[in-house]
């Protein structure tokens, strides 16, 4: 939409377009002010310089009036702006279930991606087109910040948490993928490509990928591995909450609060069991931080996950 | 009004004591004066020293990006715009117009004979430079690679380098900040000469008046966060670490509360600087006084409540994003104010163009940029596509760098027969302000373009099709090297053979102009009483009125 003008950078996503909208406002509002306060000072500088001879008398005076008006004015005008930023920013930072789900994991200095059906890429994200993707985020070390300039898209991942997002891309193409947040020695380097392809291309490339098994299943094998199922499985005897359906609903916990339990909950949960007890049940579950890496993590929760059904869609 | 023209001689001649320059000659007495006027000058060399320094860490960044394969190895180019960002904030930015012109001109503007607490005074110079000393340690040794901001938990854990020799150059700073700071604002409480209520300061004095309450104010929760940032690097405690429950965020939020008001800091001086050269030169009172003071102080409380917005992308909540853009908007409506009040300023003058009128245009106009880009990173949506890029280091150096380093050198121009008794050569430094106007705007503005095409900050190398834009903004930088560089030859020359000063050679209204130039070492023969309100010019009969109530024509 905004391709005529020079140097428009690429957008491919509908966020893009969002923010390509604002932002030409804003440009726009930004010249007219500059251009006022350059073509007031040019003309004040002009005529009132020493040697001219414009009359000096009946100079403005400031009253409560204008100063009242100019500020109210402003802050009108300023308001406007904050609203219709803020009211995008919600809608852009609040990922809704997507039709796919793509896991992320930083670390310095790649972009580690994995598909729900277990395919794996390095520095590169391959998503169909028109889909809403929602991309669930983790650092291994410090914080990284994933960005795509034609999607007009970005977010910290900070270690120690999910971070989540969301884009639907509408155009097929290959964009670039940054990192923004400086990370260390590579940080100019640690950049990527989402690769965006038509429904079919996509279905193609997934089982082009030589993988036999997705991430909940790997999950699942992890999940008896650590020791999970002793308790939360079907024939346990051990009183633990069971993980059946839990994804996606709100939880009351021991201290009164209630938690929506999706990827951030259940990544808390296992790594810091006794902070996030649950209403009803002793806190008996041993804490696994420091024993589980970030991706073997996201299988789990993806297994967790799966055990849901499935996705409900909440947007 | 019938203006009577005043014979200077009839006046008690400050001529008749030696000046605090040459009233005393041994190296001794300069490293222990307690003269706030030789502790300006002794703060102006150590911090030209660092400007230099940190101006040659940008010299070899700009180099590098000239060719997207670069010069450097990413190593040191790494820890060179560490440096940079280190030594320019808080080794050149932070004590730049407080401590020099600020120290110099505020006990002059009251009517003082020195600050409040002069060992204070001449001790934050030692602390600065043992300061100086640590950062200059870390540099040498190879510096240190985690940005100025010191994000953890890359600095407490993940940095090679000289982190904890830098981190404690800046814990050891703050308090050189800590103390100028409490000296002013008791000296501003306290030593005013009689009659100089708080509506008839200069705005110069307001402006450092509002910076001394934030440096007062924010400083220790940067000591306290470089503190912690520095125990955790040593020992190994997880306070900023998630794997031992610490939070990463905590860092910035503690930063930040600090080093948004850091920004102000950089910026309030030189707004009262432009404040006291714009009416001087288009010679009338500045367009809304009491407008303007409210703005400085308004801006200067807003300032605390607005630090979240270094953070809309860094995981804190989408609620608090919200309320820290309000914020942030607020904060932007006085400095509109301002903007408007100077431009107004011009309006019916009678303008002429010295080095000084034109530094404080140039400071407007970069002011303004600056400003409205500032808006759209205010901008909730905006900012999640431009944060990180090279639009915020465009934006940011619009202000500090664009704006703050054009009000330094208005202020050096203006102030500089009233310091050294000498007159700077005029056509030089108008060159040198022109020369530093446009090699700015060529250094900076394209890298508004590049930020929004999607080039992150801090990166040694980009792709081929941004490296038009990166070798204008290198061409610019060069340009800007001459005309930061020019000013220390000119000045220098004008030191030992420039024209002698007159005691008021710009007809100012201030009370410093009624000293001698340069000043004896106690200022004031007699305490001056103050009967006016600042700025009063008259354009249509060219006259003034000092703050004393002498009327001049000329």
């Amino acid at each position: 939409m905004y391709n005529w003008i020079p140097f428009w950078p690429d957008t491919a996503a509908v966020s893009g377009h969002a923010v390509n909208g604002l932002f030409v406002a804003e440009l726009c509002l930004s010249a007219v002010i500059m251009l006022t306060v350059v073509a007031m000072m040019l003309y004040y500088v002009f005529r009132y310089r020493k040697g001219s001879d414009a009359t000096r008398a009946g100079r403005v005076q400031k009253t409560w009036h204008f100063e009242i008006g100019w500020t109210t004015a402003t802050l009108g005008m300023f308001l406007i702006l904050f609203v219709y930023g803020a009211e995008m920013y919600v809608w852009l930072f609040q990922a809704p279930r997507g039709d796919e789900e793509v896991y992320v994991v930083g670390k310095q200095w790649m972009w580690k991606v994995e598909h729900p059906g277990g395919q794996r890429e390095i520095d590169a994200m391959h998503i169909p087109v028109d889909k809403t993707i929602r991309v669930v985020m983790a650092s291994e070390d410090v914080i990284h910040s994933f960005f795509v300039p034609a999607f007009r898209l970005k977010h910290d991942v900070v270690p120690g948490t999910y971070e989540t997002i969301w884009f639907k891309a509408h155009k097929p193409g290959i964009y670039r993928l940054e990192c923004t947040q400086y990370c260390g020695l590579q940080h100019a380097t640690m950049q990527g490509k989402v690769v965006v392809m038509t429904g079919p291309d996509y279905a193609h490339w997934l089982t082009t990928q030589g993988v036999h098994e997705s991430m909940a299943e790997q999950g699942e094998k992890l999940f008896r591995a650590h020791g999970c199922s002793g308790c939360h499985g079907a024939n346990s005897t051990v009183h633990a909450p069971s993980l059946n359906g839990v994804f996606g609903t709100y939880v009351h916990l021991q201290d009164g609060s209630v938690r929506l339990a999706d990827e951030a909950y259940l990544r808390d949960c296992i790594l810091n069991p006794r902070s996030f007890t649950v209403a009803g049940y002793p806190p008996i579950m041993p804490d696994f931080s420091g024993q589980i890496s970030e991706g073997d993590l996201m299988k789990i929760v993806a297994y967790i996950q799966s055990l849901s059904g499935k996705q409900e869609t909440r947007r | 009004m019938t203006v009577t023209t005043v014979d200077r001689d009839a006046l008690p001649n400050p001529m008749d004591e030696p000046s605090f320059l040459t009233s005393e000659n041994t190296i001794a007495s300069w490293l222990f004066t307690r003269d706030h006027k030789r502790i300006a000058l002794l703060f102006f060399a150590s911090i030209t020293f660092f400007f230099f320094v940190g101006g040659l860490a940008a010299t070899l960044m700009r180099l590098n990006l000239a060719t997207p394969k670069g010069l450097l190895q990413p190593a040191v180019y790494n820890r060179m715009f560490t440096m940079h960002g280190i030594i320019m904030v808080w080794f050149f930015l932070i004590p730049s117009i407080p401590a020099t012109f600020g120290n110099f001109f505020v006990p002059l503007m009251i009517g003082a004979r020195d600050l409040a607490f002069p060992r204070v005074n001449l001790a934050s110079w030692y602390v600065f430079n043992l300061s100086g000393l640590m950062v200059l340690y870390a540099l040498i040794m190879g510096g240190a690679d985690t940005g100025w901001t010191f994000y953890t938990p890359l600095s407490t854990i993940y940095a090679n380098g000289y982190v904890l020799a830098a981190a404690l150059a800046v814990f050891v700073n703050g308090f050189s900040s800590i103390m100028t700071s409490l000296n002013f604002v008791v000296t501003i409480h306290r030593l005013r000469a009689p009659g100089m209520t708080w509506m008839r300061l200069p705005l110069f004095v307001w402006g450092i008046y509002a910076v001394s309450v934030v440096m007062l104010l924010a400083t220790p929760v940067l000591t306290m966060d470089t503190f912690l940032l520095g125990f955790s690097r040593f020992t190994g405690i997880g306070l900023f670490d998630p794997r031992h429950g610490g939070d990463p965020l905590l860092w910035q939020h503690m930063f930040w509360f600090y080093s948004h008001p850091a920004v102000y800091i950089m910026i309030l001086p030189g707004m009262g600087v432009v404040s006291e050269i714009i009416p001087c030169f288009a010679r009338r009172p500045i367009f809304g006084y009491t407008g303007m003071t409210m703005a400085l102080m308004s801006i200067a409380i807003l300032s605390f409540f607005v630090w979240a917005h270094h953070m809309f992308v860094a995981g804190i909540s989408i609620y608090s994003g919200v309320v820290f853009s309000l914020m942030t908007f607020f904060v932007a409506v006085p400095s509109a104010i301002k903007v408007f009040n100077w431009t107004v300023s011009l309006h019916k003058g009678k303008i002429t163009f010295d080095a000084p009128m034109l530094y404080a245009l140039g400071f407007v106009l970069l002011f303004t940029l600056g400003g409205l880009s500032g808006l759209m990173l205010a901008t909730l949506a905006i900012d999640v596509d431009v944060h990180g890029t090279y639009f915020v280091v465009a934006h940011f150096h619009y202000i500090m760098v664009g704006a703050t380093v054009s009000a330094f050198f208005g202020a050096l121009h203006y102030w500089w027969p009233k310091m050294t008794g000498r007159m700077y050569p005029e056509m030089w430094a108008r060159f040198a302000a022109i020369l530093t106007y446009v090699g700015f705007n060529l250094t900076f503005f394209p890298q508004f373009i590049l930020g929004y095409l999607g080039m992150p900050r801090r990166s040694y190398t980009y792709p081929e099709v941004w490296q038009t834009w990166n070798v204008l903004s290198s061409a610019g930088a060069s340009i800007l090297a001459v005309a930061y560089t020019l000013p220390l030859v000119y000045l220098g020359w004008s030191l030992f053979w420039g024209k002698k000063a007159p005691i008021n050679p710009w007809r100012a209204t201030g009370l410093e102009w009624i000293a001698a130039s340069p000043p004896p070492k106690h200022n004031f023969p007699r305490t001056p009483i103050v009967t006016q309100a600042p700025y009063r010019y008259d354009p249509e009969a060219d006259t003034f009125v000092s703050q004393e109530g002498t009327p001049y024509a000329e």
